[in-house]
């Protein structure tokens, strides 16, 4: 600090000070903005760039129109929120047949996404990525999200969402770690084995109180360690493990001082 | 010596009071000089019955808060996802409890913690009597009334399950109803009669609060008494070693040692009950919301110890559901549901009734069985548990399917086979492993211990040096029975008539042969003196002054 405090009549040190000033306003700018992801505000050049991605990226699979196979979805109309939602988790460009696609680091940054989202959106009216305001956890009721979940989210992704498992090597993800945005494009879109919820079935308000309810399992339970939230079979793993395991080493010990 | 502090004066005088009017004096004597033997394995039990102890304090305490009742109120407080949500009395006085009572939460852990550790404490305390034959003469109705505890423990942690209302709870309420309605004949009207009229109406939860706070825990508080007595009165068994037979007890004198050792270990196990209780959550009953028949959560599973009934039915293919005359005969629930449970618990009442008859052993046993020496007893045991964990694992079928990224139909198919051929397997490896001990043990005991040294004769011989084992080790392996499997006398008398009951001998005799057809008898002393004779090499290499050439293992001269 002293070393510090003795340069600070340097006269370079405005020089630092503005730059270290930009760098904060533009970082924080960089973290805050509002993302560009929406179809309205798709440029032209956006929608060519998406094109060239798509050829590139998808075209093997989707077909050079989008029109898709007996095996592959036909992207026309799917919108944007559901290229939003494949993309930007990583599950699509599919790595591997199988099962289902699995979640994987995002293979385009924010920006390709959203030109691919916005070419997509240009080949058929379909749902829009949702903005910031309609997946804001703190402005839905996480009790009426509660009891939406219960009816129909819980049957495959469990209580809280920590996860369940489909037939044939299927599974409903975990969604603690998932972006409220992709929550709420899964909702819209139903993407693999999951039903769309429509805004007709759950309105825009209780989507967002499902979001919130699942917001409020990010502190953990008032009970303690959550054992992975997944239920009775894991207590009664943990009850072998550290009870009886405890006890019987206990045991043990008292059993042996004597002799 | 002489002088006595105010407080000995006043401990004498009480205790000479209650010895005047209650014979207490004696009654102390009897019990502080009653000896135990000393095993880790013999304080299993206390484990469950301390548990037991803890069950009660932490229950009495839930009492005061919790409320039986169906009735529907709007709940209002935390947490934020239950605010504001119309639910049963029982789940909002469950969640007031858990967020708005001092400690109520830890409690609720703590005994819920406890109940499972009850169960698992139980489960291996019955493992260590079987494998060891401690349910032989005269303890086989012990043997029974342990079997009760068991059952009754599972009873009590059923009832106390479903008490908060929750979803999970309610869907196993749900499987329950279904079970009942299986029953041919009775099981629709059974069905109402549990609950009330149609599931769930508005009864089940006080019902099941009576049975889970006065009646369950009474019959258990009972039998526990009977259990304790009959210990008291069989004397306990001890560990097979020298010096201990069926008509002694080794060990130290209940007082002062064991009743150290044994109230010091009831803090031990509250103390680790509560350090469960305060750091691991479980069963989060606002994670699953209120009860409502509609909807069923990914991962719904009752506790461990009902984990193989949840595995049973998710096994079972649904087709033998068959329809005649407007009647539907449920085999794909009655089987895995009723059944199955059945046969495992009709195995444990009959098994200590089963192995006398194959044995018509009618002497009383106080010295334990090393599980090697009785092989198909322990291949059965091994058996039994591993139909057990397979069913615990097929009712977890989902659990693994997403944790081991396996398919869930996968799963199920090779559980299915496993179900039938995994007992088989086990007990047929079970059984190997345990002749193979044993014929170990004989070797052991007729040409001792490989020392390691080897040594060279003059006529260029080599041999190992075996080292004879000290009486100890001996006692240890060849003090056991073999038993031989029942004869049967000849189908005819001497006169050439039909002997009554030759067909059920010749069964006794069969299923007695299944038992004892492959053993390893004892060996006996003259097969040692004459192993020693034989092994004279032996013999003169022990004695370590006349050695002729030696060479010391990996070190030549």
């Amino acid at each position: 600090m002293k070393a510090l405090a003795a340069r600070r009549h340097h006269r370079l040190a405005p020089v630092v000070l503005l730059l270290l000033a930009l760098l904060v306003t533009g970082g924080v700018y960089a973290l805050l903005a509002p993302s560009p992801a929406s179809a309205d505000t798709a440029s032209v050049q956006d929608i060519e760039t998406g094109e060239k991605l798509f050829q590139a990226n998808c075209a093997t699979c989707h077909g050079p129109d989008a029109e898709g196979s007996d095996t592959v979805p036909s992207l026309v109309g799917v919108g944007a929120a559901a290229v939003d939602f494949q993309v930007s988790t990583g599950r699509m460009p599919m790595q591997a047949s199988g099962p289902q696609a699995i979640e994987k680091p995002a293979q385009m940054d924010a920006e390709q996404t959203s030109q691919l989202a916005a070419y997509v959106a240009s080949l058929g009216a379909g749902p829009a990525i949702p903005t910031d305001e309609m997946v804001d956890a703190s402005k839905g009721d996480p009790a009426l999200g509660a009891s939406v979940f219960r009816t129909n989210c819980a049957m495959c992704h469990n209580a809280i969402g920590a996860g369940g498992a489909l037939s044939e090597g299927k599974f409903a993800p975990a969604l603690l770690d998932v972006e409220p945005r992709n929550i709420y494009q899964a909702m819209l879109t139903g993407p693999q084995s999951m039903p769309v919820f429509n805004d007709a079935n759950i309105t825009p308000e209780e989507k967002r109180d499902v979001i919130a309810y699942l917001a409020e399992q990010h502190d953990g339970s008032a009970g303690g360690l959550t054992l992975g939230s997944l239920g009775p079979v894991s207590e009664g793993l943990w009850v072998w493990v550290v009870g009886m395991g405890l006890l019987v080493g206990a045991a043990v010990w008292i059993g042996a001082k004597s002799s | 010596m002489s002088t006595t502090t105010p407080a000995q004066r006043a401990a004498n005088g009480t205790a000479d009071y209650l010895d005047q009017r209650t014979g207490l004096g004696k009654a102390v004597k009897e019990f502080a000089r009653k000896t135990f033997p000393d095993h880790w394995s013999f304080l299993l039990g206390e484990i469950a019955l301390y548990s037991f102890v803890v069950l009660i304090i932490s229950g009495f305490f839930l009492t005061m808060f919790f409320v039986p009742s169906m009735a529907l109120i709007t709940h209002h407080g935390p947490p934020a996802t239950m605010d504001g949500v119309l639910m049963s009395e029982a789940f909002s006085s469950t969640l007031h409890t858990s967020f708005e009572v001092r400690g109520g939460l830890l409690m609720r852990q703590i005994h819920h913690w406890a109940a499972l550790l009850f169960m698992a404490a139980i489960v291996t305390h019955m493992m260590r009597v079987f494998f060891t034959g401690a349910f032989r003469k005269p303890r086989e109705l012990n043997w029974l009334v342990g079997t009760l505890l068991m059952i009754l423990g599972l009873g009590a942690g059923f009832t106390g399950y479903s008490l908060p209302d929750d979803v999970l709870s309610g869907n196993g309420l749900r499987i329950t109803d279904g079970v009942i309605k299986s029953i041919p004949i009775i099981g629709s009207y059974m069905s109402y009669f549990v609950f009330g009229g149609e599931f769930p109406g508005e009864d089940i939860i006080p019902r099941l609060f009576t049975l889970h706070i006065l009646v369950v825990p009474g019959l258990i508080l009972a039998l526990v008494g009977v259990h304790l007595l009959m210990v008291v009165l069989h004397k306990h068994t001890q560990y097979p070693g020298g010096g201990r037979t069926d008509k002694n007890v080794v060990g130290f004198p209940l007082f002062p040692v064991y009743v150290a050792k044994a109230g010091g270990f009831f803090f031990v196990v509250f103390g680790v009950i509560a350090l469960m209780g305060a750091t691991m959550a479980i069963n989060n009953v606002w994670n699953y919301g209120p009860f409502d028949p509609s909807p069923v959560s990914a991962g719904a599973q009752p506790d461990w110890y009902m984990l193989f009934l949840e595995g049973s039915l998710r096994l079972m293919p649904g087709q033998p559901e068959f329809e005649f005359w407007g009647f539907t005969l449920s085999l794909n629930v009655l089987i895995p549901a009723v059944v199955i449970p059945g046969i495992l618990f009709t195995f444990l009442f009959v098994y200590p009734f089963l192995e006398a008859a194959v044995t018509k052993d009618k002497r009383e046993h106080h010295v334990l069985d090393r599980p090697r020496n009785v092989p198909v007893r322990t291949g059965l045991g091994v058996a039994f548990l591993t139909a057990f964990i397979i069913l615990a694992l097929a009712g977890s079928n989902d659990l693994i399917a997403t944790h081991f990224s396996m398919s869930l139909n996968q799963i199920t198919w090779a559980f299915r086979i496993l179900i039938f051929v995994g007992p088989w397997f086990a007990f047929w490896i079970t059984k190997r492993i345990c002749l193979g001990l044993q014929r170990k043990d004989r070797e052991l005991v007729l040409h001792g211990h490989e020392t390691g040294r080897i040594v060279r004769f003059a006529n260029g011989e080599y041999i190992e040096v075996h080292r004879p084992l000290d009486e100890q080790e001996r006692w240890l392996r060849v003090n056991y029975d073999a038993h031989r499997p029942l004869e049967v006398a000849p189908a005819t008398d001497s006169r050439g008539v039909r002997r009554k009951g030759y067909a059920s001998e010749r069964r006794l005799s069969r299923l007695s042969s299944f038992f004892y057809e492959d053993r390893v008898e004892p060996v006996t002393p003259a097969e040692l003196a004459a192993a020693h004779s034989h092994g004279s090499h032996d013999e003169l290499e022990t004695d370590t002054t006349s050695e002729p050439q030696q060479i010391d293992s990996g070190r030549a001269h």
